[in-house]
């Protein structure tokens, strides 16, 4: 195949019987690069194919090479699959040149939906593969949009939850800012069949979730989903004392960024959180010249210097404080 | 931190010839770039034209050219290809509507028909597919959402689903993803909160959330990112921004900042705009650098429709006939 494939396809013997069919939208460019010919000419010819609809075995090795050359070509996928059906062709091979597409270019929509279909069509005894292909893809990019998505769907439909949770700590251990990790931790923790749910876990992931803010307090994934664990539960959240704690531990430091610490405790505080001195002093610490007999207003005044870019916004929080504190 | 429109020699300025002349060429099929690109003209056609209706140069390009190619891209079925001799999808199916919009010709459409195609691939959960093969994402909900608004025929699915479809994709932080338990992302949330928009249906979006949400996206440099911790990229002024403007809190961003920004990622050389200050250019890019410019409210840029993504002039027009 590969050999065959730098011989043009007006050479080859096996494809001397089509025609092949240029765009027909206009006269053709003048294309000053090699490369561009190959394409073309490849183009040409699968557009020979699908008008023709010829579903043999030329015409899946022709989509193969289209798609080596433009993986993004959704009509070229499309036609694969009908002629994948037609000659009822083995889909464990299948998922094997979808990876090594994938190691071209995994950025386009098409090739995961195929995936998707393929993955659908042979079921549950692929689960294992599925996740092994989308941890080769996260492992070169942790945060990749669609592999996540996929990785998802895989989980639902065909199972393997068990080492989620683990898998999820792993990547966040190499990257504790990897905000689609924890929305994973999230995913697992509130949608696993085999954990307890939200309320079961919470105890476990506040404890593991205060240790990433600590070791990186500048961290807005690891406070959003520390708030996350509460959901609705305004008491629980508010009475926590974990939560409570971090935010003066943070916000005792001098190494670090203290914004989202004084925005998680500016949530509690407006929340019904009664302020004790250790939360007055802590504040009024990090105070240069501001001062205000309401808490919650003296972290908004702070925010808007610590956080400057975002001061319309604290502004605004000021302005919306009803607790008097 | 008020006007982007003072001290403009200061941050730079918006070379829109420049970028005019980046399009119309690129129209050409001389690049490498047109030939990689040539399944979703149709996007990249939509991009370039409205670019150019923005910096109000429409004109400068053939009407009766653009619409005849366009025709040879609708199918039976009534949806369009991303070019001629591609399949039927919803994604350059909306781009088609837009462009017939852009040119006010919206009257060739065999309305019923395309409008069939659109509603025909609404699931039983609400959700939407982009095509017969059955990929879902709030992406498409959004995509027949203002698809079938422009078109008038909103009454042709079921819209309650489709609301209710989306919000079952909001999470906790106040975004929405692609699914439900997705990762919030700029793009999911414009297109989501885009559907709700149209739909009427806002009240399903915590605003004060989501905005903070949104307005945490701004970097140091002035850019926007689309989910924590990523890197700043232009068409992040156009998602992040419109989702904004149409919650009511576009005031948390530092606007300055995200205007020098854009204006930071322009080729004065050549046209065109990229992703982030220094990279290459492209279409996609040049048009979101420009439309997020029009909804800062740069001068001499038209001003767009935060939902529909078109000049407020085409809206109006649509939304004031018939």
């Amino acid at each position: 195949m590969a050999s065959d494939a730098t011989v043009p396809l007006s050479e080859r013997p096996e494809w001397s019987d089509v025609v092949p069919l240029s765009q027909d939208d206009g006269p053709n460019p003048v294309v000053p690069i090699a490369y561009k010919e190959d394409f073309r000419e490849t183009m040409d010819y699968f557009r020979a194919i699908y008008r023709s609809d010829e579903r043999s075995p030329r015409a899946l090795r022709l989509t193969e090479e289209a798609l080596r050359l433009n993986s993004g070509n959704y009509t070229v996928w499309y036609f694969r699959r009908l002629v994948l059906e037609e000659l009822d062709h083995d889909l464990y091979e299948e998922l094997k040149f979808i990876e090594t597409i994938a190691e071209d270019n995994s950025k386009n929509y098409q090739l995961w939906h195929h995936r998707r279909w393929v993955a659908e069509k042979l079921g549950p005894d692929v689960a294992g593969m599925e996740l092994d292909f989308t941890r080769k893809v996260l492992s070169v990019d942790a945060k990749h949009y669609h592999a996540w998505s996929h990785r998802q769907w895989a989980l639902q439909a065909l199972g393997g939850w068990e080492n989620e949770l683990d898998y999820c700590h792993g990547l966040l251990e190499a990257d504790v800012f990897n905000n689609s990790a924890w929305n994973q931790r999230h995913y697992v923790i509130t949608r696993s069949p085999s954990l307890g749910g939200l309320e079961a876990m919470r105890e476990s992931e506040v404890s593991y979730t205060v240790k990433a803010i600590l070791a990186n307090p500048g961290n807005e994934s690891s406070w959003r989903y520390l708030k996350a664990l509460y959901k609705d539960d305004r008491e629980s959240w508010i009475s926590d004392p974990s939560v409570s704690s971090v935010c003066l531990k943070v916000l005792s430091r001098t190494d670090c960024f203290h914004g989202f610490a004084l925005s998680t405790l500016l949530d509690l505080l407006c929340d019904g959180l009664r302020p004790t001195n250790e939360h007055r002093d802590s504040v009024k610490a990090l105070a240069n010249e501001e001062s205000d007999t309401n808490l919650a207003s003296l972290v908004c005044t702070i925010l808007g210097r610590v956080d400057h870019m975002r001061a319309n916004y604290w502004a605004w929080r000021k302005s919306k404080i009803t607790v008097a504190i | 931190m008020s006007s982007s429109s003072s001290s403009s020699s200061q941050m730079g300025e918006l070379v829109a010839d420049k970028h005019v002349r980046y399009i119309l060429m690129s129209e050409k099929k001389e690049s490498f770039e047109s030939v990689v690109m040539d399944h979703l003209r149709m996007n990249g056609a939509y991009w370039g034209l409205t670019t150019l209706d923005l910096l109000d140069k429409l004109p400068s390009v053939s009407v009766d050219e653009v619409v005849s190619w366009l025709l040879t891209c609708q199918h039976e079925s009534g949806g369009f290809a991303g070019n001629t001799g591609h399949d039927p999808h919803v994604l350059y199916t909306l781009s088609a509507v837009q462009i017939l919009a852009l040119f006010d010709k919206l009257d060739i459409l065999d309305v019923a028909k395309v409008s069939s195609y659109i509603a025909g691939l609404q699931n039983e959960d609400g959700s939407f597919s982009g095509d017969m093969w059955g990929e879902v994402d709030t992406r498409f909900s959004y995509i027949a959402i203002c698809s079938l608004s422009i078109l008038k025929c909103l009454d042709k699915i079921n819209v309650e689903k489709a609301v209710d479809y989306i919000v079952s994709c909001k999470n906790l932080d106040g975004g929405f993803g692609c699914t439900p338990g997705a990762e919030s992302h700029a793009g999911q949330i414009f297109c989501c909160v885009g559907a709700l928009a149209i739909t009427g249906s806002l009240h399903h979006v915590d605003k004060d959330l989501l905005g903070w949400w949104l307005c945490e996206r701004q970097v140091k440099s002035g850019g926007l990112n689309g989910r924590p911790e990523k890197l700043p990229d232009v068409c992040y002024s156009w998602w992040v921004l419109s989702s904004l403007i149409m919650i009511d809190r576009v005031h948390w961003i530092n606007k300055a900042k995200l205007v020098k920004f854009i204006l930071d990622c322009q080729d004065l050389e050549n046209g065109g705009i990229s992703d982030r200050p220094d990279d290459a250019v492209d279409i996609f890019h040049t048009y979101f650098g420009v439309a997020g410019l029009s909804l800062l409210e740069y001068p001499g840029v038209k001003a767009i429709d935060p939902a529909y993504a078109l000049p407020v002039d085409v809206i109006n027009r649509i939304l004031l006939t018939k």
